[in-house]
């Protein structure tokens, strides 16, 4: 790779980071907002125009506030806990393909962090390991309901880590590749009508959507923080900026599932007529075929951006919507309802591939 | 080389901590540190499939187990029962007759390069893994996968309701 193009891949990948933590400040106010709008209040409207600057006073005041320590606390590990679950959040992102390329020149620019043939896996990975900073900060508290919380953050995702890989094993069979990128290009075939991975598979749709619930700890899963039953859950004695790291990291979770989801089943960077507008600005308009590229590219940005924020906003729709569930009611929806529906969704995607209901997938960027 | 030597550094400092630290979360978290550097070897072989299921399954799902089983025990020093003279010798030979074999065993170990002309760097890439898996080892590797979902359907089974029982 020439030194030019690496320069332009880091700048990307410090893209990628700045976003993912600008849109984890601004889903705090999203929340708020949406909060309000649901319940009929006026929400945060004092920092600032419509108050916008409402995550800045949030951050002066976690960062001005107190840093206690509970006393026999695991000091060195009740600081790592917050650090781990915020390093395991912005982690994700690196793989997820938010655009396909700009090109000036001989210089091409993915619009992705790292591109590796076994994305889906290193998500899934880095996913499996965002547990860890829950338990180490919940254990190291040294308090019963701190140490409840982590126990039931530790268990609900192994149990509903299952659901979802069992959901992804049938877009696999179809897509024959783990790369990100690869299943976003397949979802989009130029010149034909070619539908987006949810038309193909909703039941793993679902599966992986309610699942993805669960890993995030969002409301109606949100159990190792249920403040009903376990005060605040892990992050009972948590005070100042490690608390707001632990909220950050929750956003920052939503964030990368919803990308995920956009990026799997939605379609990604990919929009109704991409190849037509690309087709039109060339020979039309009179654009070079760099020009009519980067547009379409950065179109593109913007749909794989939208489809997030509709799947943001759909959690937190669901946050204020739904109650809670009760534990034995999370643990039996996963293992009796959402794991055999998985292996079912497994064999129906089997049988409607070898029928040829579903056609093979056709490399084709890889043709031309 | 420096990586490398970096890596095999960081791999056998965690490993001697999963032994020698006194809290057992400290262990386990030694061990998950460990895993990772292996994983990290992995990847520099470039078997990057190996390396993101040692991952998943190992740091991912293994030893969050451990974890909580070992915070639900909440092992720590003054809990630890005290272990028999007999134990500490039995498990000194053991240890130790381990470490004979595995240093017969590499003694004669000769470490070759590889032939720059026949090396093929796709290995252990997930295509060619997959080839191997379902072409050459198609019955085993049935078998095996038949053997895991057998054990989840009877977790499953085990989780169920059964008649009578309580909903609360």
């Amino acid at each position: 790779m020439p030194l030019e193009t690496l320069g332009w891949q880091g700048l990307v990948i410090l893209v990628i980071f700045g976003v993912s933590l600008l849109i984890a400040t601004y889903c705090t106010y999203a929340e708020r907002v949406i909060a309000a709008f649901l319940q009929d209040r006026v929400g945060p409207d004092r920092a600032g125009p419509w108050g916008l600057a409402q995550p800045l006073a949030d951050a002066v005041k976690l960062f001005t506030k107190e840093e206690f320590f509970p006393s026999g606390a695991n000091k060195a590990l009740f600081i790592f806990g917050p650090c781990l679950a915020m390093i395991t959040a912005l982690m994700s992102s690196a793989v997820i393909p938010f655009g396909s390329f700009l090109k000036f020149g001989d210089t091409v620019v993915h619009l992705q962090g790292i591109e590796i043939n076994v994305g889906m896996l290193y998500v899934f990975g880095i996913v499996s390991l965002g547990v860890y900073g829950i338990m180490i900060g919940g254990w190291a508290s040294n308090n019963k309901f701190s140490l409840l919380g982590a126990i039931r953050a530790a268990s609900q995702n192994i149990s509903y880590e299952l659901a979802m890989g069992l959901a992804l094993i049938a877009v696999l069979m179809m897509s024959g590749s783990l790369s990100l990128r690869d299943i976003t290009l397949q979802q989009s075939v130029p010149g034909e009508w070619h539908f987006w991975n949810v038309v193909k598979q909703p039941l793993g749709f679902l599966i992986f959507i309610v699942c993805a619930f669960a890993e995030t700890n969002r409301t109606p899963f949100d159990l190792p923080e249920c403040e009903t039953e376990l005060v605040g859950g892990y992050h009972t004695e948590y005070s100042s900026m490690k608390m707001g790291l632990y909220l950050f990291a929750e956003y920052i979770n939503v964030f990368v599932a919803s990308a995920v989801m956009s990026v799997i089943y939605f379609g990604g960077f990919n929009f109704p007529f991409q190849y037509e507008l690309q087709g039109w600005l060339h020979t039309a308009q009179g654009l070079s075929l760099d020009a009519a590229q980067n547009i379409v590219a950065i179109l593109g940005v913007v749909s794989v951006f939208a489809k997030i924020f509709a799947f943001i906003f759909f959690f937190m729709w669901v946050r204020w919507t739904l109650p809670r569930f009760r534990y034995d009611q999370l643990m039996r929806l996963g293992w009796t309802i959402l794991i055999p529906l998985a292996i079912f969704n497994i064999l129906l995607t089997g049988g409607l591939i070898t029928t040829g209901i579903i056609p093979e997938i056709k490399s084709w960027w890889l043709l031309s | 080389m420096s990586l490398f030597l970096f890596l095999a550094f960081v791999a056998l400092l965690s490993a001697l901590g999963v032994v020698l630290a006194k809290n057992p979360v400290h262990s386990v978290l030694f061990l998950i540190l460990t895993f990772f550097t292996l994983s990290a070897h992995y990847l520099m072989l470039n078997a990057q499939f190996l390396a993101a299921v040692n991952i998943i399954v190992y740091a991912g799902a293994i030893m969050v187990l451990f974890l909580f089983v070992i915070m639900f025990l909440n092992l720590n020093q003054d809990t630890e029962p005290h272990k028999p003279m007999l134990a500490k010798v039995a498990a000194t030979i053991a240890g130790g007759s381990l470490l004979l074999i595995m240093v017969a065993a590499l003694h004669n170990v000769q470490p070759t390069g590889y032939d720059a002309a026949t090396f093929d760097s796709q290995v252990g890439m997930v295509n060619r893994l997959g080839m191997v898996l379902f072409k050459q080892y198609s019955l085993p590797f049935e078998l095996a996968s038949i053997l895991l979902l057998a054990a989840m359907v009877g977790s499953v089974m085990l989780g169920k309701r059964e008649t009578g029982e309580r909903n609360f």
